[in-house]
């Protein structure tokens, strides 16, 4: 009853913390998704010099671990906040840091499904595209990309939920997320056992809410698309 | 990046200042052998009981078959860090009273390996589980019926006949598991383990050198990611079965 009350009186420190996962995983998935799209676009342009450089990029990122790729933007964004972004030293460090590498390392993932999702589109609808005159990009933005994007959305929306669970590692950087909050809490009230099986309990009921809500939104579409 | 930072590379020759008969290079190549000894002891326990996992997920008993969604489901969605951060702060204190001082009186470095391989190898066989039944699932229903009509049990189908197909079926994307594992396996950081990643973090404290620290420890990841692909691949090719496409 004690730990009942100990994290009841924690809550709003912990529903802050959720806020800050919530916003690394939004800005990450719509930032994430747009720069995989551009990705997997280049990747599969006749221009090979942007095809060369997609299949570095895709390639760089996944093979080095997230926690690096969390220390590399850690250490970088700072240098490059005032001279790129222009926003004032005095915002928020860690979160920027935090959105910029998984924006930039989700993408790498995206990437990958909605190439796949691309190439699953008939071939036939881009030489129709080519026949009206359009060129490659105007084809893929107004022909090929709506298709795939539509047959990816599941997989872009499973991958989110990842997103969403790898959001903790920012531990590393020691950004107060909704998991370091729970561990500052628990060190500050000895309450380690409790905290640590509480933050389990509530990732794991969000993604399997979330798992749930993709496949009924999966079966929902199929039933539409017999019609 | 500021153009004040000035490069230095001889750092990792530089002995290091706590005293340690050792220059950093060294730091790197000991968090290098702890990442390789993690990496590769959880794979075994991955491997094992994501076969297991995987084929109670296809087992005809429905209970069988709950046990490993429930497995799954349960692996899959809870973040790899609070897993991590349960097996070390919170199965200690849960276990029978004898266990949990045994593993708290273990030299702390051991203790350390010891559950982040638990939680490592856990982690990872729900998704070789994943993986196993799709291998399964790619196989004709016939093949077991047959089996069965032969004389085999069902162990024995799944012994000789199943398995022997799914597991070279499920190898392309056991690959990538394997160099998830390498890549997952930073994480333990985190508790304080001197793994790769965190020795880079040290070095960047201790030389003041955090870009050739970390460009090391970048750079040691993916010629992991190479040397894991390139021993995967000749193993792929060594057990190919004739008769498939993509068989020589």
């Amino acid at each position: 009853m004690d730990i009942l009350q100990a994290i009841s009186k924690s809550l709003p420190a912990l529903a802050d913390g959720m806020v800050i996962t919530l916003k690394i995983t939004a800005v990450s998935v719509v930032v994430g998704i747009a720069w995989g799209a551009a990705l997997a676009v280049m990747r599969l342009s006749p221009v090979k010099p942007l095809a060369w450089f997609a299949q570095a990029y895709v390639m760089l990122v996944r093979s080095v671990p997230l926690v690096m790729v969390l220390l590399w933007f850690f250490l970088m964004v700072p240098q490059l906040i005032q001279s790129l972004f222009g926003l004032s030293p005095r915002t928020d460090i860690r979160l920027v840091s935090a959105m910029v590498a998984f924006s930039l390392f989700e993408a790498a993932y995206y990437s990958e499904i909605i190439r796949a999702g691309i190439q699953a589109v008939s071939r036939g609808q881009l030489s129709a595209a080519y026949a009206l005159g359009m060129s490659y990009l105007t084809a893929m933005r107004l022909i090929v990309l709506p298709q795939a994007m539509r047959a990816a959305v599941p997989a872009l929306l499973t991958q989110g939920i990842v997103l969403f669970q790898d959001t903790s590692l920012v531990y590393v950087i020691g950004l107060a997320d909704f998991f370091r909050t729970s561990k500052n809490i628990a060190d500050r009230d000895g309450t380690t056992v409790a905290m640590i099986l509480f933050a389990g309990a509530v990732y794991l009921t969000i993604s399997l809410l979330a798992s749930a809500g993709v496949k009924a939104l999966q079966k929902g579409r199929r039933s539409f698309e017999v019609i | 990046m500021s153009n004040t930072y000035k490069w230095d590379w001889g750092i990792f020759l530089q002995p290091v200042s706590t005293g340690e008969p050792a220059n950093y290079l060294d730091w790197l190549l000991a968090g290098l052998q702890n990442t390789v000894i993690l990496a590769l002891s959880s794979s075994v326990i991955a491997l094992f009981l994501g076969v297991a996992m995987g084929i109670l997920r296809c087992a005809p008993n429905r209970w069988l078959a709950s046990i490993g969604a429930i497995y799954v489901a349960f692996f899959r969605n809870v973040p790899v860090i609070v897993q991590l951060f349960a097996w070390y702060f919170v199965v200690p204190e849960i276990l029978p009273t004898s266990m949990g001082t045994w593993i708290k009186q273990l030299p702390s470095m051991t203790q350390m390996m010891v559950l982040s391989t638990m939680c490592l190898g856990l982690y990872m066989a729900a998704r070789v589980c994943e993986h196993i039944r799709a291998g399964l699932s790619t196989l004709p229903r016939g093949q077991l019926l047959a089996a069965t009509a032969l004389g085999l049990t069902l162990s024995q189908g799944y012994r000789y006949v199943l398995l022997p197909v799914a597991l070279r079926v499920a190898i392309p994307p056991l690959t990538s598991e394997l160099i998830n594992v390498f890549k997952n396996s930073a994480v333990v950081s985190t508790i304080g383990l001197l793994d790769l990643s965190a020795q880079s973090q040290q070095l960047a404290e201790y030389t003041g050198q955090p870009y050739e620290s970390f460009l090391a420890a970048t750079l040691i990841y993916i010629v992991i990611n190479w040397i894991v692909m390139i021993v995967m691949h000749r193993v792929e090719r060594r057990v190919q079965l004739h008769g498939y496409l993509g068989s020589k």
